[in-house]
């Protein structure tokens, strides 16, 4: 499986999905005006990526600012992680938001409340 | 009296204003208001807390014209862009107020009205819930929007949506929405 890698834009965030690793991370800001775009090839490797994936997955999220329309493709992408959780593999999504950035914590929890997989909030201090 | 843009606009640019604007609404134009609004205020060095609420105020009242508006009215007699839309961002005291005016179909009123009515009535852990419920139940639609725009933007300020509907002719509403962050 090749990795996705992609640079961050002024309405897209930085994309590392990394098979060999089992690290995903997804970092910066995601507010295009159709997320469904960017996010559909994320998604679609992670179906791909969770027919075999590793003994430990780690997902690393740090958005400074996300829209609705991506907050949707966000919990598909979360959805996908949940299956790999079903199918008794570890996966952890750390959750990071700036120290005093309650939105974006509260936006965590409300993921955390959706989907079956452990999360781990972390603050971070500047 | 019937409705002005001209006169409703200017009406609108009076306060301390940050950012003004009537004209199409398009992806670059929204690239180029929030680069902006960043800048100035951060220049005004307001809180990094409050800037993100604004920002994202912003973010998903311009996102909600950009899918919203209709390209081209008919029957209005005024000599307006495409997608024709408002955005004033004003200062108020310690406080900064977002409005965003367009014109909306005469028979979607009801709709956007009892959506927005329903919204300020709620309180903030039934907006969450509402949130959530939606996040988790209703399907992007093909332009991308998903029904949440109106909800976040109401978590986010935390205040109540302020709106008028402006009749225009038998077809048309110009619908203002101003939001308190």
């Amino acid at each position: 499986m090749e990795p996705i890698k992609i640079e961050g834009t002024p309405k897209t965030p930085s994309i590392k999905f990394m098979q060999e690793e089992g690290v995903i991370e997804i970092k910066g800001r995601s507010i295009p005006e159709n997320s469904i775009e960017f996010y559909k090839p994320l998604v679609d490797w992670l179906e791909a990526y969770a027919k075999d994936p590793l003994k430990k997955t780690q997902v690393n999220i740090q958005l400074e600012y996300f829209n609705t329309s991506s907050s949707k493709c966000i919990l598909d992408v979360f959805k996908k992680l949940e299956a790999i959780h079903k199918s008794k593999h570890d996966v952890v999504i750390s959750w990071f938001y700036e120290e005093d950035d309650e939105d974006m914590l509260e936006a965590g929890e409300d993921y955390e409340s959706i989907i079956r997989v452990p999360f781990k909030m972390v603050e971070i201090v500047e | 009296m019937s409705f002005n843009v001209k006169e409703y606009y200017s009406n609108l640019s009076k306060g301390d204003v940050i950012l003004a604007y009537k004209g199409s609404i398009t992806s670059e134009l929204i690239n180029d208001i929030l680069e902006a609004v960043e800048t100035k205020l951060e220049e005004a060095n307001a809180d990094s807390r409050l800037r993100k609420k604004i920002y994202n105020v912003l973010v998903e009242s311009m996102q909600n014209l950009f899918h919203h508006i209709e390209t081209y009215h008919e029957g209005i007699n005024e000599d307006l862009d495409p997608k024709f839309g408002v955005l004033v961002i004003e200062r108020s005291g310690e406080s900064y107020k977002v409005t965003t005016g367009n014109f909306v179909n005469a028979k979607r009123i009801k709709f956007l009205r009892e959506k927005i009515d329903k919204i300020n009535s709620l309180t903030k852990d039934e907006l969450k819930d509402m949130y959530k419920f939606i996040l988790n139940h209703q399907r992007l639609s093909a332009k991308g929007g998903g029904g949440l725009g109106l909800v976040d933007i109401a978590r986010k300020s935390g205040n109540k949506l302020e709106y008028e509907f402006y009749n225009y002719n038998d077809n048309y509403y110009f619908f203002n929405l101003t939001i308190s962050v």
